[in-house]
């Protein structure tokens, strides 16, 4: 096969149709993770003028119904423009390596599922810029109907993103599935594999699951928008809240699609720096599992006040309440992976702890808000908006700055600046806290959500939570620049490249050769 | 569960939570408005489902507590003792299948506990059955309309916060943003029962003091209800994005003694059937001035409206001209624009006032008079 495919093209073809063309599992992480990193500012611009709104109370910079074109864009993409592209992007670099393959099972839809992005994301930026006709999508990220049906022409274009978005995913999530159970080394079984392969084999079903019915959901918009359907309006037959259901089947187990890859991340790195097996292996693929399954069963936690029978809203508190147990195994079997190890704290590793003790804050405020009496005081308050920062911010984004900082060795080959990647760690770590904790507060104390302006005594948290939240922003400026300068140079990294090191991703030189395991290797 | 401890399940919750009270002053709750400020807590309930509410977040928020000190001592722990550069060697384990049972038994355990209680407030909140009178609350954009069943009053909410607040033109009062025209008076002491819709899209009308929250739907009728005990004014906010001005449509519910209700609801009844009265200029203006507070977000708290977009009142054609013209623009909305039809939600001197208003104000200085009579008449 090698011999067939270096006659196929050049070994390193170059210029700008080797990215428009690639095919390449190496290249297309590289896309991915670099369409994630520009998204990550755009959103964080958006965050930015957000909190410079909430600086004060009063109508400062913006009009209300620009702030909520911000807060609606702000989530969709970093949802769906930062996140899933990044773990995307870490999927096909790592995947292919970790199993011993060539590459993925479907290289050139593996191309297709990435350009698409780019053509989304500029439809979906370009309703900015549409302000005559009522400018980007405003209604949420949750698009609730029948306040998303009085939206302009924005919405109309956000449907059409959110649907190239969903295909792109699906057939990401395809090709992932198919990589995994086909082309793993021989020897390497499934309970052989990384964790970071099983949580995403995962997250590819949970795709393939919830992808279609978001779908389902924005083309009942449209229709009931343009087409004279009456899904979600009572005048007509309809419902409202038919589309909540349908949207938060997809809602829910899309955040865990946003954390399982996380998750997988982790329980790369803590084994490694703490130079021990990661604890319970089994016991984690079976805890992701129950995640996932659970996942599917929990949805109306986030419609709790929108007028349910009351068994309805005991069984998805029991349901919600259910997920701390599998979540709680994951976190003690870290936990346990460090005890008794013999630790070092490199940037990945400060990162990966980090993740841990903030993102089961997220966990615990996420508990409090499944017990449905509570959660009559928290929905829709800052409180919400607190507990899933601290679950997508520290939980996602902290594993992802974690999985760079491990990974950019292998694959450019250099060492990236140690003082510096520790600078962006504390200053990050520092400034989201001061940004999201107070938040807790304002939430309890009465503070809604998704409001431009707010009454006197919410004060004083918003004013930390800003000052907090422009920091964590100039210290992503010193992530650009550290990447930046460790893909032009650095200190020589080595094959393994982390003392505690496993996997065959580890067996390859750094940086890692444009075709790895042409021949797939035994795995005892 | 009261038969096998000694405390009720109620006693026991509350003792945690007067415990925790005493022990963490953070846990103590405060009231709305400006004294609030720095607050770490729910605020301060005036009901028993409020109560209810605040005993069982305390509850979980020490479980919380407890379990996250515990758990994370330990890795704090080993953060400094199990390192390579105190010369810590690694051991080897990797599993242990007792130990994954029980820790996914015990914390099950806990989850069971603290269902329990959750699972008893849930059903308290749900039992609207022995309601003394009837409130129906629709949720509009962006203001709130009380309707009392039982007595045939009914009037709208809308938020008194000067534009020039807002906008920084003026200092901003000490309850900026919480502030409304006509509030919902209650009596205390009284279980009440809430009716909820909505006009347009989703509101959802929330009071933390009361402990009730509910989505308001177009087109279905949600059912909640209250008891408050103590007299005092508490104000809340919508709790669903509903378009530019979701942060500017707050609930005030003011509480009072039977009798005071029952004179305030005489009051609210003259005023309704003053249809057939005749009123005097400085009666029309004033009210029509409140009235007129829902029309500024487009028409703007000067008159000027919005260039392009949204036309003036000061010194326009309409205001000034006939004044059949003015109530029927008013009454009748002008179809394709933004303009509603304030037929249905305004009565007869609310729209007889806001239209004598607005041709007296703004610099349009008509001199006319509308009478309640006028738009009764105009409405056969």
């Amino acid at each position: 096969m090698a011999t067939a495919a270096s006659t196929y093209h050049e070994e390193h073809p170059g210029g700008i149709t080797r990215w428009l063309f690639t095919t390449n599992h190496k290249d297309i992480g590289t896309l991915y993770l670099w369409l994630a990193l520009i998204m990550f500012f755009v959103g964080g611009a958006m965050a930015l003028i957000i909190r410079a709104e909430l600086f004060q109370p009063g109508l400062q910079i913006v009009d209300p119904h620009f702030f909520n074109q911000m807060t609606t864009m702000h989530a969709l993409i970093m949802v769906f423009g930062v996140v899933m592209p990044a773990f995307v992007g870490f999927a096909n670099w790592q995947i292919p390596m970790m199993i011993g393959a060539p590459d993925m099972a479907l290289p050139r839809m593996n191309n297709w599922s990435f350009w698409i992005l780019p053509f989304a994301f500029t439809l979906l930026s370009s309703t900015l810029f549409m302000q005559g006709q009522g400018g980007a999508p405003a209604a949420g990220w949750t698009f609730y109907p029948p306040l998303t049906v009085q939206g302009g022409i924005g919405t109309d274009f956000a449907i059409l993103s959110i649907h190239m978005l969903g295909i792109s995913s699906v057939l990401g999530a395809i090709n992932i599935i198919a990589t995994i159970l086909n082309m793993r080394a021989p020897g390497m079984t499934l309970m052989k594999m990384p964790l970071f392969v099983w949580t995403w084999l995962i997250t590819a079903y949970l795709l393939l699951a919830v992808m279609p019915v978001l779908a389902g959901a924005v083309t009942m918009l449209l229709t009931d928008r343009h087409f004279g359907t009456s899904f979600f309006d009572a005048a007509g037959g309809g419902d409202p809240v038919l589309f909540q259901h349908v949207f938060w089947f997809f809602g829910h187990p899309e955040v865990y699609i946003l954390i399982l890859p996380a998750f997988g991340i982790a329980s790369q790195i803590i084994p490694t720096f703490s130079r021990k097996p990661l604890f319970g292996n089994d016991s984690m693929v079976y805890a992701t599992a129950s995640i996932a399954f659970l996942s599917f069963l929990v949805w109306a936690h986030h419609m709790f006040t929108v007028g349910m029978p009351v068994g309805g809203m005991l069984f998805f508190m029991y349901a919600t309440m259910l997920i701390a147990v599998p979540i709680g195994v994951k976190v003690f079997n870290w936990i346990a992976t460090m005890w008794r190890g013999s630790m070092t704290f490199e940037t990945p590793m400060l990162f990966a702890v980090a993740f841990v003790f903030l993102f089961t804050i997220g966990g615990l405020s996420g508990l409090m808000l499944a017990i449905v009496p509570a959660d009559f005081q928290y929905h829709d308050t800052y409180f919400v908006v607190a507990h899933f920062h601290y679950a997508l911010v520290s939980g996602s984004i902290f594993t992802i700055f974690a999985g760079a900082y491990y990974w950019l060795p292998k694959w450019t080959g250099h060492m990236y600046n140690e003082t510096l990647g520790k600078w962006h760690f504390w200053l990050t770590v520092i400034a989201f806290n001061i940004t999201f904790f107070p938040q807790h507060f304002l939430g309890l104390a009465g503070m809604p959500r998704r409001i431009p302006d707010y009454a006197l005594q919410f004060t004083e948290f918003n004013q930390i939570s800003t000052i907090g939240s422009f920091v964590l922003s100039a210290a992503q400026l010193l992530f650009l620049y550290i990447v930046v300068q460790t893909i032009r140079g650095g200190n020589k990294a080595t094959t393994q490249v982390w003392e505690g090191a496993e996997g065959l991703e580890w067996t390859v030189p750094s940086p890692a050769p444009y075709h790895t395991f042409a021949t797939p290797p035994k795995v005892s | 569960m009261s038969s096998i401890f000694p405390v009720s399940s109620d006693g026991l919750l509350r003792l945690i939570s007067d415990v925790g009270l005493v022990l963490l002053p953070g846990l103590a709750s405060a009231d709305y408005g400006p004294s609030a400020d720095w607050g770490l807590n729910l605020q301060r309930p005036v009901t028993e489902i409020a109560r209810d509410i605040l005993d069982l977040h305390n509850l979980i928020l020490i479980i919380c507590a407890i379990i996250f000190v515990v758990v994370f001592s330990l890795m704090f722990y080993a953060l400094f003792a199990h390192r390579k550069s105190r010369g810590h060697k690694a051991a080897t384990f990797h599993e242990n299948s007792m130990l994954e049972v029980v820790w996914t038994i015990i914390p099950f355990a806990i989850l069971v506990g603290m269902a329990i209680p959750s699972t008893a407030t849930l059903l308290r909140m749900d039992d609207v059955t022995g309601s003394d009178m009837t409130v129906k609350i629709t949720g509009y954009q962006w203001k709130w309309r009380y309707d009392y069943l039982d007595y045939n009053v009914g009037f709208f909410s809308v938020l008194s916060t000067p534009r020039e607040q807002i906008e920084n033109q003026a200092d901003k009062g000490e309850l900026y943003l919480l502030e409304v025209d006509n509030p919902l008076v209650l009596p205390v002491g009284k279980k009440v029962r809430f009716l909820l819709t909505a006009n347009d899209v989703i509101h959802s009308w929330w009071v933390p003091q009361l402990g009730v929250k509910k989505d308001t739907v177009p087109g279905f009728i949600n059912e909640t209800w209250t008891r408050i005990d103590e007299p005092g004014t508490y104000r809340g906010q919508c709790a669903e994005l509903c378009g530019k001005d979701h942060g500017f449509m707050p609930i005030v519910v003011k509480a009072v003694s039977d009798q005071e209700f029952a004179a305030w609801v005489q009051q609210q009844k003259e005023l309704m059937a003053a249809a057939d009265k005749t009123w005097g200029m400085e009666e029309l203006m004033n009210r029509g001035k409140t009235v007129n507070n829902q029309c500024i977000a487009c028409h703007r708290p000067t008159g000027q409206g919005v260039l392009g977009v949204f036309p003036a009142i000061a010194g326009s054609k309409i205001a000034t001209g006939p004044i059949e013209e003015h109530l029927k623009i008013v009454m009748d909305g002008k179809p394709g624009t933004a303009m509603q039809a304030f037929a249905e939600q305004l009565n007869d001197l609310d729209i007889a006032a806001v239209v004598t208003y607005q041709r007296n104000a703004f610099g349009n200085n008509t001199g006319d008079l509308v009478q309640p009579s006028q738009v009764k008449g105009l409405r056969e």
